[in-house]
């Protein structure tokens, strides 16, 4: 693709010349026009190119069924547990429970509590948890844009699907817009925690989830790169800094934080709510902000979290327990 | 940055968690290794360098490496099982760790066969999944995968990079990177050549025809 910014691409859509894209009144939407740039690019058909999306697509469906049904630990033992713990809890919160009365043998049904979450926030933890804790597993997943930050925008995507009941075409187009948020913003800086830290990773996620849930919720191309540059410029500086350099602690929770994150962002755009700077300059801001950051916060494990009182006791333990296997 | 990225890039690949540098790189050069190494492993050790000794274990870094040159691709679940497949075919396999700073953070050694064959192979990952086969039976080499390439191993003489070059022209493929170095001047060289399209068996057959041609390889891209 030869669009190396977000001007340029809203730009490049206001120009368009092919007819099949061209309708009166209607703006041609982001996916429409990027699906036939990439195709091009591959030298294959736009059908051909989608049907490469669905397979991702797939992954990232199945990494949610098998993240679903499965309690295993990772190999540290940081994580796999959660999925199961937001499970059980929702399924609490949904239809009360059964609890042992204090005086007897008796089963009283305990209400659920009350909770601030709608029903697509509650699948968004629950789907999100469940494709980054099979990352933490070995399980497959769809790297986006990076294995670490791999549950942020599937758990969007399938959450909101869920609750809308989205066709598979939707999602595509979804995808492919999440994508081209993410393809503009590598083409200034690597998507990699060892380079910027993970505002890189997580929160290039974050942007790309935002985006794909305003595309679905309605948004103009406007408000679609709007969500992106809400989502991005609220997560400057986020560091790098995991526990014994593995991709659990802080990565695995993180990755719900910034899920939740991208709803905000969409909504608030589809609001009004528009961002004081553009998302090309937020990139910049980001990119700066990266080259300016240590290397110590950056993957290596020599700051931050990692070298935390109880970050240096988890990378000691693991140390001992990794020379014993 | 990988000129040749597209969408499907940042949206993917599907791969085996948990780490795109220190799994699906790890079994990347794997897979290489293995291709380069071409026949049926008996035996094979790595040497895991810095940051893929640290923290290895808990990125499933070995599996993917073991998997990696049993063949198995970056989203091949198998890799998980590496280990009891690699036993169960009777594969002698070692792992060493080894701190050194002269080596890439992600780097490994992998040293396929017994006394009389052995070959060995260098790589590293070099992070978003991407990797870098460095060196080959201590020759360098900088293949990352993304192309057909052939990897050529020969007596350093005048006018081999010519022969090379126009059994590969004498077939319409163009050629689009080439990197060669030797040791010394009449002693060993190599040579790594970035194909745009596939060569022949007979191609291939009249490289390694060339005199004094040590070694020769045609690896699949990977990527």
């Amino acid at each position: 693709m030869n669009i190396k910014t977000f001007e340029e691409l809203l730009q490049a859509i206001d120009e368009i010349h092919e007819s099949s894209l061209k309708k009166e009144g209607v703006e041609t939407e982001i996916y429409a026009f990027i699906q036939i740039r990439e195709a091009e690019f591959l030298e294959i058909s736009v059908a051909e190119f989608r049907s490469r999306v669905l397979n991702i697509l797939n992954t990232m469906k199945e990494a949610v069924s098998n993240g679903l049904n499965s309690n295993e630990l990772s190999k540290s033992g940081l994580s796999g547990e959660n999925t199961g713990i937001v499970k059980n809890a929702l399924e609490e919160m949904e239809c009360g429970y059964l609890q042992k009365a204090t005086n007897g043998n008796e089963f009283n049904i305990k209400e659920g509590r009350f909770s601030t979450l709608s029903s697509v926030q509650k699948k968004l933890m629950l789907y999100t948890f469940s494709i980054i804790e099979e990352n933490a597993r070995m399980g497959k997943i769809a790297a986006c844009p990076t294995a670490g930050s791999c549950g942020i925008v599937p758990g969007v995507l399938y959450a909101l699907s869920e609750e809308l009941n989205l066709d598979n075409e939707k999602l595509i187009n979804a995808l492919i817009t999440a994508g081209t948020i993410g393809e503009i913003v590598s083409y200034k800086m690597a998507l990699a925690g060892a380079v910027a830290g993970c505002q890189a990773e997580c929160g290039v996620g974050a942007a790309m989830a935002a985006g794909a849930a305003c595309y679905i919720m309605g948004g103009s191309n406007e408000q679609i790169l709007n969500a992106a540059a809400l989502s991005l410029k609220n997560i400057l500086g986020l560091t790098c800094d995991p526990v014994a350099g593995l991709v659990e602690v802080p990565c695995v929770k993180r990755n719900i934080f910034m899920g939740m994150h991208a709803l905000t962002a969409a909504e608030l755009s589809l609001f009004g709510v528009k961002s004081k700077i553009p998302i090309d300059d937020i990139v910049d801001a980001m990119k700066e902000t990266g080259d300016l950051m240590s290397n110590r916060l950056k993957e290596s494990s020599e700051a931050g979290l990692a070298k935390t009182k109880s970050g240096i006791f988890i990378e000691s333990m693991l140390k001992e327990r990794f020379r014993q296997a | 940055m990988n000129k040749n990225k597209t969408l499907l890039d940042i949206i993917g690949p599907s791969m085996i968690g948990p780490s795109s540098s220190h799994t699906a790189g790890a079994c990347r050069i794997g897979l290489m290794a293995g291709r380069i190494f071409g026949c049926n492993i008996e035996k094979v050790e790595f040497t895991l360098y810095n940051s893929f000794a640290k923290t290895g274990f808990g990125h499933g870094t070995e599996l993917a490496l073991l998997g990696g040159v049993m063949g198995f691709y970056p989203d091949n679940p198998l890799i998980k099982n590496a280990i009891n497949i690699a036993k169960d075919k009777k594969i002698d396999f070692k792992f060493t760790h080894k701190e050194d700073v002269n080596i890439h953070p992600n780097g490994v050694d992998i040293e396929f066969g017994a006394e009389n064959k052995k070959v060995s192979v260098s790589g590293s990952s070099l992070g978003a999944g991407e990797i870098c086969i460095n060196k080959i039976n201590g020759y360098k080499f900088d293949l990352r995968g993304d192309y057909v390439t052939l990897v050529l191993i020969y007596k350093d003489a005048p006018g081999v990079v010519y022969r090379v070059a126009n059994l590969i022209q004498n077939q319409n493929v163009n050629i689009a990177s080439m990197h060669c170095d030797r040791n010394a001047k009449g002693q060993v060289a190599s040579m790594g050549i970035a194909l745009d399209n596939e060569v022949s068996e007979y191609t291939m057959q009249k490289l390694s025809e060339i005199n004094d041609m040590y070694f020769i390889r045609k690896l699949e891209k990977i990527a």
